[in-house]
């Protein structure tokens, strides 16, 4: 007997227990070879300094401190610009792969770190609270393909995110050291209530999976930027040149809580991740990956439009996020941040967030959205067919 | 298909045990959730005790102070140095420093949990340690992140509310969350957000009104960067009236945190998360409230809640052993206990410890580390494993240089090499499991009873070399349970 097997007998994985629709698991379609790239923004990204009102005097008046001044805003059209240190993305906003999608967010906004990115995670309504992540459901309901070394890796975060609760994910952080220690993982057989146990036994299980399938090197003419998200990328094309598959890369840049000092740290972070976005891009087309790969970036939740005398912002609503990719229809989507109507100082949403998630099923992977609670969202027009 | 069962392990004891005491089951599990799993000698002296006096002396025996001595240069204060004013090379001897300050006072707190004769003052020093966060990242300064930990154990079973006045106050606290700049004419709210969510009562239980009305509490609250000490600057402080919780007044940010004090939901939430800690992942409701009622009515106090705790029903049920993940920390530090290994320089249980993702004096962020299951990933376990497998090999394990505070001279370098006695770990498993019992059936059965929560979860062959019996043990994944 299969320790999956096994498991599911125990209902101790949740991921079996949802009741999957065998025509579909029976046969996997191939949407999955349409790849997602997640990329985390950790601690809640200041927006309005990513895409910039610049020619919004408000964005001058609310920050007297951190605002970026006109002169230095790589600007996309007449109202709206980038942060410099997103300079090495212009290309691709001028090739089309770049959609900029502002104002998102969800009803009765939660601020709580922790909270708030359970709610993205999950997928789940602001008062719901959900034990299993939106790509773990998605996967249960339709499974990528068994070959598949695991249907999603994380690179830079301690825990899975929207893989968590059920879905076949790894966390890797080197894929060599990973396949090296993997022997050490043994394969015992046990039948036990002891729900600790069982979550250890899943990991083996899905270790020794993914490690018989983890061979053979690429050597990519890309060079990838020495930072640590440029490690991650490195990585995370290491994986996706593995010819065994995987449906979702997840990929987390820590820092981008920014109570105090936030101009250098953002910029920094903001450059890493755009070096390290046009080292993937370039990788990606090397493998020929580019067309069908989607990128998007989220984070908890945006900042405070008004600055704080620390040179920071606290903790607020809305953001604007990226949609990068071959096959995206490149521009400006959603809600402008209206800053003369704030609601107790916060910008108020345009778009759900799950209008995102609802989009990658259905217009990227060509599944019906029904693994998304709360009801149908409206989908983005940004993925030319 | 074979059938095992947690907890067919534990009828042997019965024969074993003193006629008076627990038994060894109960002395393993009691040990093991409380600091780190036992050694032999721990291991049969509990056990002769009843469950109460276990507990009481646990408690009795609990210290204030740690037994390892602090390296002088990390207890010294000096102020950061501004950035603009140094050279770049300068700027890189002291990133040096810094990480080598850190990483010594890493090794200090390994040390002092190895060497300590109360693993519980350990234990909750680093219960709280993950509650009270702050992370030597963002303070940069190992002098303040060292007085918060001595903070910390010096209330470890002490008083909760004493306790989380003194961390408002704390040096490393202020710079941690923000509180530096934080005045009148525009407030920071991470403190003021954070003690309310993480420290005190818990999400869901104020709303963000309160979090703005504390922030204005609080203005004033700063440090001297000079000394490293809490300041309190008047004029920077808002003395509007606020409304917290349903409470107005001039308040400043005492009052908020007496506030937060009064509120059940502190008692509960303090409570929950230790239940967590201490029993299971899914706290019992109706026991928190009970428990947390008797906190909140004996002020705060620690060492009552922990007794009751430690000798309920909860505590003690067959369904509540062997179901909790060690922390890194726990598989680290309680292994070199166990196995009797005294020559493993801290600093590589340190670095071990950060690539299992727990990380002394630095958790990911402000909620700490979220333990049991979350320790176990596709990498942790791996490494995990290879650590314990290093172990039982006495393979090399050495502090890489930057680690060093004096590098090595060639002739070092060149002895690290050649010499692969220098960093070999001291483990002999036949010695060590000669230890344990003079018959060699009874050396296995007693090694498997030290080592692990339960029966493994796959017997292990018979007729093993002791060396590779104890890696069997080790490599179980039931060692990795508590």
């Amino acid at each position: 007997m299969l320790r999956r097997d096994f498991l599911k007998a125990l209902g101790c994985v949740p991921l079996i227990c949802t009741a999957p629709d065998l025509a579909i698991a029976a046969s996997p379609t191939g949407q999955y070879q349409n790849l997602l790239i997640l990329i985390e923004f950790k601690g809640g990204n200041d927006g309005l300094n990513m895409a910039i009102p610049y020619a919004d005097d408000a964005y001058y008046a609310l920050r007297p401190r951190i605002a970026i001044p006109r002169d230095q805003v790589v600007q996309l059209d007449e109202r709206t610009g980038l942060h410099p240190a997103l300079q090495t993305m212009l290309p691709l906003w001028q090739a089309g792969e770049l959609a900029v999608v502002q104002g998102i967010g969800y009803p009765d906004p939660n601020m709580s770190h922790f909270r708030a990115i359970e709610i993205w995670d999950t997928a789940s309504a602001s008062n719901e609270y959900l034990q299993q992540g939106w790509l773990s459901r998605t996967f249960a309901q339709f499974p990528p393909p068994q070959s598949y070394i695991a249907e999603g890796v994380s690179i830079g975060s301690a825990d899975l995110g929207p893989l968590a609760g059920g879905a076949r994910a790894i966390i890797l952080n080197n894929a060599d050291q990973f396949s090296r220690q993997a022997k050490l993982a043994d394969d015992a057989l046990i039948r036990s209530g002891n729900a600790a146990l069982a979550h250890i036994l899943k990991v083996e299980n899905d270790i020794q999976h993914a490690a018989s399938h983890l061979s053979g090197h690429y050597t990519f003419t890309t060079e990838f930027p020495k930072t640590t998200f440029g490690n991650a990328i490195h990585t995370a094309s290491e994986i996706i040149a593995n010819q065994s598959g995987v449906a979702v890369v997840r990929i987390s840049l820590n820092g981008f809580d920014t109570h105090t000092n936030q101009q250098p740290t953002q910029a920094r972070l903001l450059k890493e991740f755009a070096d390290g976005v046009v080292a993937l891009k370039a990788a990606l087309t090397e493998l020929n990956r580019w067309d069908s790969s989607l990128l998007m970036t989220y984070s908890e939740f945006g900042r405070r439009p008004q600055d704080n005398a620390g040179n920071g912002t606290d903790h607020g609503t809305t953001a604007p996020h990226f949609i990068i990719g071959g096959k995206v229809k490149g521009g400006l989507y959603g809600k402008p941040p209206a800053l003369q109507q704030l609601e107790n100082g916060n910008l108020t949403y345009g778009v759900d967030f799950r209008s995102l998630y609802s989009t990658i099923h259905e217009k990227w992977w060509r599944l019906p959205a029904s693994s998304i609670p709360g009801g149908h969202f409206s989908n983005l027009n940004i993925i030319r067919t | 298909m074979r059938y095992y069962c947690l907890g067919l392990a534990f009828l042997f004891t019965a024969t074993l045990a003193q006629a008076a005491g627990m038994g060894e089951a109960d002395a393993w599990h009691l040990l093991a959730r409380t600091g780190f799993a036992p050694s032999p000698a721990e291991l049969s002296t509990y056990a002769r005790l009843s469950r109460s006096a276990a507990v009481d002396q646990l408690l009795a025996q609990s210290t204030q102070q740690a037994v390892t001595p602090v390296p002088a240069e990390l207890a010294a204060y000096s102020p950061p140095p501004r950035l603009q004013d140094v050279s770049e090379a300068e700027k890189k001897q002291l990133q040096r420093q810094q990480a080598q300050y850190g990483m010594q006072l890493r090794a200090w707190w390994m040390q002092e949990m190895v060497a300590t004769p109360s693993p519980l003052t350990e234990h909750m020093t680093l219960f709280w340690h993950n509650h009270f966060v702050s992370s030597m990242e963002k303070v940069k300064s190992p002098a303040l992140m060292l007085t918060q930990n001595q903070l910390l154990r010096r209330d470890a079973l002490g008083n909760f509310g004493d306790m989380l006045h003194a961390v408002a106050k704390d040096p490393a606290m202020i710079i941690y969350l923000d509180n530096l700049q934080n005045r009148k004419a525009q407030p920071n709210e991470n403190f003021a957000r954070e003690v309310m969510e993480l420290f005190t009562l818990g999400i869901g239980n104020y709303t963000e009104q309160d979090v703005r009305e504390a922030a204005r509490a609080f203005t004033g609250w700063s440090l001297d960067r000079d000394t490293g000490t809490f300041l309190d600057r008047p004029f920077q402080h808002d003395n509007g009236v606020k409304t917290i919780l349903g409470q107005t007044g001039n308040f400043n940010g005492d009052d908020v945190l007496d506030i937060l004090l009064q509120q059940p939901a502190t008692a509960e939430f303090i409570t929950q998360k230790l239940w967590r800690d201490l029993i299971s992942a899914n706290p019992d409701p109706a026991e928190v409230k009970r428990f947390a009622a008797t906190f909140r009515n004996q002020h705060y106090e620690i060492r009552p809640l922990l007794r009751a705790m430690l000798l309920s029903d909860a505590f003690w049920a067959p369904r509540h052993r062997g179901n909790l993940v060690k922390s890194p920390v726990e598989l680290l530090v309680g292994s070199v206990r166990q196995l009797s290994i005294h020559q493993l320089d801290p600093r590589v249980l340190a670095l071990t410890s950060r690539q299992l993702e727990q990380d002394l004096f630095a958790p990911p962020n402000v909620k700490g580390w979220p333990g049991n299951d979350n320790w176990i990933n596709s990498t942790t376990l791996l490494n995990r494993k290879q650590f314990l497998d290093k172990l039982t090999r006495g393979a090399d394990m050495p502090v890489p240089e930057q680690y060093m505070m004096q590098p090595p001279t060639p002739q070092q370098r060149l002895a690290r090499l050649t010499d692969r006695s220098m960093n070999r770990i001291d483990y002999a498993p036949d010695n060590w499991i000669g230890t344990l019992a003079t018959h060699p059936q009874e050396q296995y059965r007693h090694a498997e009873r030290l080592l692990l929560a339960s029966t493994p979860s796959e017997p292990v062959a018979s007729g093993l070399p002791p060396a590779d019996y104890v890696r069997t043990l080790l490599l179980d994944p039931v060692y990795q349970l508590k």
